[in-house]
């Protein structure tokens, strides 16, 4: 018997098994010797939470977000549109609001999620079916990274209110591993051994 | 808790949970009943509103987050976009069960006001979210380029 | 927002809804009324007219409107009667009353099967000619002139320079006999019928006035939400409700026979109620088989028997296994899940129970069985039911157990006399059951030399759906032919066929789904015999050209017409089927694109003969609806337990269903009949799955036996 499978499973190969992962702090690489391996290794750490399900589903490199830890197609069915913010007529908005929204009685998701502002990432900064080392390169380079210096980036993970999201992401969903705070430290330290990339 | 919004122009206030959604309070509280409860996760669109101007799916929303809002339901949905869109579908006679259709005019109008040419994949794209389980969509489509005929004079 | 006032006061005030979509007397459209006016002041010629003297004529329509479209259908066979003009034309629901609005098909009050205009043709048309008798005779006596003299023309009676309107006549028609057998029109006659007359309901529809059952409010109404078991024949073993009497607008928890309800001062508050709720099930009863272990075993019962409750052999010419052996067989087994119907309004209904009666709005589709079973659940006669305008059905509304009804009885009876509404949620609705069965063919067939088909034994195993409820009646100790309609009378000439059906047993209760049986017999037939003529090199049009020989002439007048419609030079796979249900002709032909391995329906041909096309627009629109629903259920739908018997379903999220950028572009023509109009809700569905599916394979080599095709893993 022929029967089809969608792509959700494809896409499902990134997912992360969340629960299991802690992020651990820049302290515990400090047995690394050589600063370029450490940044490396740090930045490893790092990609715990850039290739969680929380970052990636926002993160896509088509026209469309995933969703849910297991990374299904958003449903219902969204496009990225011109400011990635949707299309004219259904927009992020029509549904997200500024902060997760619990769902009471009804059944289906446990939580709308929620952030002010709330859109995908620019299509030149996405990380699906990128390695480690792919996103790591794409990240300094100003071309794919919002034009961001490296302080900027290091603000963007460890200030930024939608990457916070990830650690706060409403009922129904694994957070990212660790918190934004310890995060924004591996970041720093990342950058100040040389933001050194994976091989 | 009391919460004080405009609704379709008017002023309301509501002494309600904060948690209600803006549906229930639409539809229990205002008796404003065009706007439909389909899954009360927007999965389906039937209970789309204008929250300040934006498509909303008011089932999502707590009344707590449309304090000092604007509101506008299909009761009060009006602008030539609104009237080219009601007149295309009631000259092609667009709903069966009729039942999703405050929640489609709500979307199609929204396009318009944003897009006066849409292609069938802006339409698409626009009206994805709303499900019609007795599959007007065809109709949804014809009539909407109706619609931006009409407006283009 | 625009209030309307009554036409003349009908309204009684018992219903609080702000905005109502009565039209002003003067306007010059077609329309309805939610709730039928008060008759003083109306001549009423029979039980399905009234004239009102401000020149409006109300049709009473025993059908529930969900969209396929009887408020404007037998209102336009009222209309042609009289030649009224259409703007002077209103529908309204009538009461519920078996003696005076049974289904001529059913014998009791309600709508299915796709009947509603084929049992109502030469009825309301009757009601129209006896109208116009009357009508024509006042204004003979008013005019002094024969009758014969009078001619009426968009609702003007007239002879020579005189002329009347229906209103200013409709006291003196009160006064004349009513004729015993009104002559109607002939055919050439029609100046209304097949004409594409706008619908009476679409404007309330586009504007937010169109009033359902949801819509209701009532003075000190509250709203009930029922916490249903959550696997099939779980019972309550216990229940704390103390938090949920805790939620702020809570009234009331009571423990029904359906589950526990919550009754509180609006939906949130209940909704909130109902989560608080801490219940032990008792699953002693409770289906615990998965979907893939009762599929497995529905497998074994369709091929052989010994499997299942009881088996039947339903049909039986020549003799299958000699023929069978020694052949080359070709054999197939079709996979088909329970699928729930979710009408866009979930099951909803509001009570006001008094002193020994109660008023009831609902989207009834069988009012006799839901009247019935309110006034039995409560223990009273009176019962006067409202039937609402209803959010979708597609058989949903339809219950042979009245079951609905009944948890809203139960549910009142529980409050005691005052107003509640109950309604359903999404969950309640795709979790509740009543879904079209699990199914599963298996076909074994032989070819001869030539491409014949010598042989076709067919095996279907499915639960009932008839057997086990009041209308058991019906099938005269018989097979439940709901399980296998459109397997039978195999319309593919084989001198030797067999047809088995198993019956199958399970907690998990089951309903017609738009065109029942049809949904899969006519995807494991069509499927079917396309692979056999691709086996035997023939074109899949000739073929079933060929092998429908001399006795099916509709069925080869749409797969002729469509072929001709289709344009099938693109890049792509195109696939067709005909299917006949409720006495319909379609065919139906599908472009199909390859999209990563997922079909993607482009465009679907469809030719459909339904006698007589009353109103051709609304013809197509159940026909591009009717595409839109099979493909849904084709591509996406499915209902499934885990083992232990807990459904994985609960909303659109889970249970997908198609959305605007999956519909396919429709094309539908209507080949002209003269005979009787024959049904349309239905037909339009079967046809499009192994449209799909052959377009696939052709284009493939894969063939599509398991249901959905795409599922949500």
């Amino acid at each position: 018997m022929t029967r089809l499978m969608m792509p959700v499973a494809l896409s499902v190969v990134l997912a992360f098994p969340a629960a299991a992962q802690d992020l651990r702090a820049p302290s515990e690489f400090e047995s690394i010797a050589d600063p370029s391996e450490r940044s490396a290794a740090i930045f490893e750490e790092m990609g715990k939470v850039l290739t969680h399900p929380r970052c990636l589903n926002c993160h896509p490199k088509g026209d469309s977000p995933t969703q849910g830890d297991d990374m299904h197609p958003h449903m219902p069915p969204v496009v990225r549109g011109a400011a990635d913010f949707g299309a004219p007529g259904m927009t992020c908005n029509t549904c997200h609001g500024p902060e997760n929204y619990e769902t009471v009685g009804v059944g289906g998701i446990e939580s709308v999620p929620g952030h002010e502002p709330w859109s995908l990432a620019p299509v030149e900064m996405a990380w699906t079916d990128m390695s480690l080392g792919e996103i790591c390169a794409q990240l300094k380079d100003p071309e794919r990274n919002g034009d961001r210096t490296m302080d900027e980036i290091h603000d963007h993970m460890a200030n930024d209110g939608l990457v916070g999201w990830g650690w706060d992401p409403g009922e129904g969903r694994t957070p990212a591993p660790g918190s934004q705070q310890l995060f924004g430290q591996l970041t720093r330290a990342w950058i100040d051994t040389g933001a050194a990339c994976p091989g | 808790m009391t919460i004080s919004f405009t609704v379709n122009g008017q002023d309301r206030s509501v002494d309600v949970d904060p948690d209600t959604p803006l549906l229930w309070v639409l539809r229990d509280e205002l008796r404003l009943t065009g706007t439909k409860f389909g899954c009360g996760i927007a999965q389906c669109g039937a209970c789309t509103v204008y929250l300040n101007g934006m498509t909303r799916r008011s089932c999502v929303t707590p009344i707590s987050m449309v304090e000092g809002s604007d509101v506008t339901t299909i009761e009060g949905l009006s602008g030539p976009e609104a009237e080219a869109v009601q007149a295309a579908w009631t000259a092609i006679d667009v709903p069966q069960c009729g039942y999703c259709q405050s929640g489609q005019v709500m979307s199609a109008t929204a396009l318009l006001q944003q897009n006066g040419a849409p292609t069938d994949e802006d339409i698409d794209n626009a009206m994805a979210g709303n499900i019609c389980r007795c599959a007007t969509y065809v109709r949804i489509r014809q009539a909407i380029h109706d619609a931006a005929k009409t407006l283009e004079g | 927002m625009n209030i309307h006032t009554s036409r003349r006061g009908f309204l009684t005030g018992l219903i609080v809804a702000v905005a109502l979509p009565q039209l002003a007397r003067a306007e010059a459209r077609p329309g309805y009324f939610n709730e039928l006016p008060a008759l003083d002041g109306d001549w009423a010629p029979n039980a399905f007219i009234r004239v009102a003297p401000d020149n409006t004529v109300t049709v009473l329509i025993k059908h529930i409107e969900f969209g396929q479209g009887p408020y404007t259908g037998l209102t336009t066979l009222v209309a042609e009667e009289l030649d009224a003009d259409w703007g002077q034309m209103r529908a309204a629901a009538a009461p519920a009353d078996a003696e005076k609005y049974a289904n001529m098909a059913f014998g009791m009050q309600g709508t299915g099967g796709s009947s509603s205009m084929a049992n109502s043709f030469m009825q309301m048309r009757k009601a129209g000619a006896a109208a116009r008798a009357m009508l024509v005779a006042a204004a003979a006596e008013k005019f002094g002139v024969p009758a014969d003299q009078i001619t009426i023309e968009k609702g003007v009676l007239k002879a020579g320079d005189q002329s009347a309107s229906f209103g200013e006549l409709a006291e003196a028609a009160a006064s004349q006999t009513a004729p015993d057998d009104p002559q109607v029109k002939s055919p050439d006659q029609f100046r209304l019928i097949g004409t594409d007359l706008p619908k009476v309901d679409t404007k309330a529809k586009t504007d937010g006035q169109a009033e359902f059952s949801l819509d209701v409010y009532l003075d000190g109404m509250l709203t009930a939400v029922v916490a249903h078991p959550p696997k099939f024949g779980a019972t309550v073993a216990s229940v704390d409700d103390s938090a949920a009497l805790q939620v702020a607008g809570v009234q009331k928890v009571a423990q029904i026979p359906q589950g526990v309800a919550v009754y509180a001062d609006n939906t949130f508050a209940a909704l909130k109620g109902r989560a608080a709720l801490e219940i032990d099930w008792d699953d002693s009863s409770a289906e615990t088989r998965s979907t893939d272990q009762m599929i497995d075993q529905w497998t074994a019962a369709a091929r052989a028997t010994g499997h299942a409750a009881r088996d039947w052999e339903v049909e039986a010419t020549g003799d299958v296994d000699q023929a069978l052996s020694g052949a080359e067989m070709v054999e197939a087994t079709y996979v088909f899940p329970y699928l729930a119907h979710t009408p866009m309004e979930p099951l909803d209904g509001v009570i006001r129970l008094g002193d020994r009666e109660a008023d009831v709005w609902m989207g009834s589709q069988m009012q006799t069985g839901d009247v019935g079973t309110l006034a039995s659940t409560l223990g009273i006669q009176n019962v006067r039911l409202n039937t609402m305008l209803a959010g979708g059905s597609f058989g949903r509304r339809a219950q042979p157990d009245a079951h609905f009804a009944a948890e809203l009885g139960e549910v009142a009876k529980a409050h005691g006399p005052g107003a509640v509404k109950l309604l359903w949620t999404r969950e309640d609705d795709i979790q509740g059951g009543y879904y079209r069965p699990l199914t599963v063919h298996n076909i074994r067939a032989a070819l001869d030399a030539d491409g014949n088909i010598t042989a076709w034994d067919h095996g279907i195993a499915a639960q009932p759906i008839f057997i086990g409820t009041p209308f058991e009646g019906m099938l005269q100790g018989g097979p439940d032919f709901s399980a296998f309609e459109g397997a039978s009378e195999l319309r593919y000439t084989t001198a030797n066929h067999r047809l088995r059906w198993a019956q199958m047993e399970s907690p998990v209760t089951t309903l017609w789904w738009r065109s029942v049986g049809h949904s899969h017999t006519g995807f494991a037939v069509e499927c079917f015999v396309d692979e056999l003529l691709e086996k035997a090199g023939r074109d899949p049009i000739e073929g079933r050209l060929a092998l429908l020989g001399d006795d099916h002439p509709r069925e080869k007048g749409v797969l002729q017409r469509v072929a001709q419609m289709a344009d099938m030079s693109g890049d792509f796979g195109y696939g067709v089927a005909v299917v006949k249900s409720f006495d319909s002709y379609v065919a139906q032909i599908a472009e199909v694109e390859d999209r990563g391995g997922i079909p993607h329906v482009r465009r679907v041909w469809c030719a459909v003969d339904c006698g007589l096309a009353v109103n051709p627009n609304i013809v197509r629109a159940q026909m591009e609806g009717g595409i839109g629903y099979g493909l849904s259920a084709v591509l996406f739908s499915e209902i499934t337990l885990d083992q232990g018997g807990t459904i994985r379903q609960q909303n659109w999220d889970s249970y997908p269903i198609m959305r605007i950028p999956q519909m396919p572009a429709v094309e539908v023509e209507i080949v002209q009949s003269a005979e009787p109009p024959t049904g349309v809700g239905e037909p339009g569905t079967p046809p499009i799955g192994p449209a799909v599916a052959n377009a696939w394979r052709r284009m493939t080599g894969k063939a599509l036996r398991r249901l959905p095709i795409v599922p949500v893993a």
